[in-house]
């Protein structure tokens, strides 16, 4: 079972909320303090891309998010719940925002393959899934 | 944290200072702030980044069309920014090419070319 798991309706001002808990966690994960910026930065990513997924295909379902901590990595995985089409497919009749949200969505994947070397991205009809993970340093001795 | 703007006129430029975090929730508010200046006729533009605790690739997509819209007008938009860790996403994504970025406002609104 993941170590903290969130879900959060579709909407843009719960991001930040995914951002903060995701970069606290790893932080506890022993995530590297150097590395927290880009761990912040790629699940808002994850985070707003499943966003406008779920608001673009109508879907009601919350997004989820869940923070893992394994035993040398800490891996975040971001799912959502949109029928995924392969790029090029969509109705010609929608272009304009269509195609300026297509252009944002790429540029979300873009800046997280940016940043994280280990991402893995699948999809399917029922959804998708984003998987990122970072090396954790062993912790260190816990005062009591 | 939100997102706080401010303009000011600088001889023929327009200085935006943005402060706070630019995500999904307030680049909707930057678009804005960008497309009213553009319609009130500033088409010099220079977006002043120090305040910036975050930006994501949500506030690249507005700053880009806020480059298309007074590059439309002939116009220019320069950015300053000091900061690492927002200058990495520029050059993740390839975009130091595309927005001439700056180190003070004071450099920006000399800047000619």
């Amino acid at each position: 079972m993941a170590t903290v798991e969130l879900r959060f309706s579709a909407l843009p001002e719960h991001v930040r909320t995914a951002r903060l808990v995701a970069a606290a966690v790893a932080r506890r994960a022993g995530v590297d303090e150097a590395v927290l910026d880009e761990v912040r930065l790629a699940v808002g990513e994850a985070c707003t891309r499943a966003v406008g997924l779920h608001r673009s295909s109508g879907v009601s379902a919350p997004v989820h998010v869940s923070l893992i901590e394994e035993e040398k990595q800490f891996s975040i995985e971001v799912g959502d719940e949109a029928p995924h089409t392969v790029p090029g497919d969509k109705a010609s009749g929608a272009a304009g925002e269509a195609e300026v949200d297509s252009e944002e969505d790429d540029m979300g994947l873009a800046v997280i393959s940016g940043l994280v070397d280990d991402m893995e991205v699948s999809a399917g009809e029922n959804g998708g899934l984003i998987r990122m993970s970072w090396p954790t340093t062993p912790p260190t001795a816990v005062l009591t | 944290m939100d997102l706080s703007l401010s303009t000011r006129t600088v001889g023929d430029r327009t200085v935006v200072e943005v402060g706070g975090e630019i995500d999904v929730y307030t680049a909707p508010k930057l678009r804005e702030q960008l497309v009213e200046l553009v319609n009130d006729g500033s088409f010099h533009l220079v977006v002043d980044m120090e305040g910036v605790d975050f930006l994501d690739s949500t506030g690249l997509g507005v700053l880009v069309g806020g480059l298309k819209r007074v590059r439309a007008h002939e116009g220019s938009l320069r950015l300053v920014c000091n900061q690492e860790r927002i200058l990495k996403i520029f050059r993740i994504t390839g975009l130091t090419k595309v927005f001439p970025i700056h180190t003070s406002v004071d450099e920006a609104v000399a800047a000619t070319d």
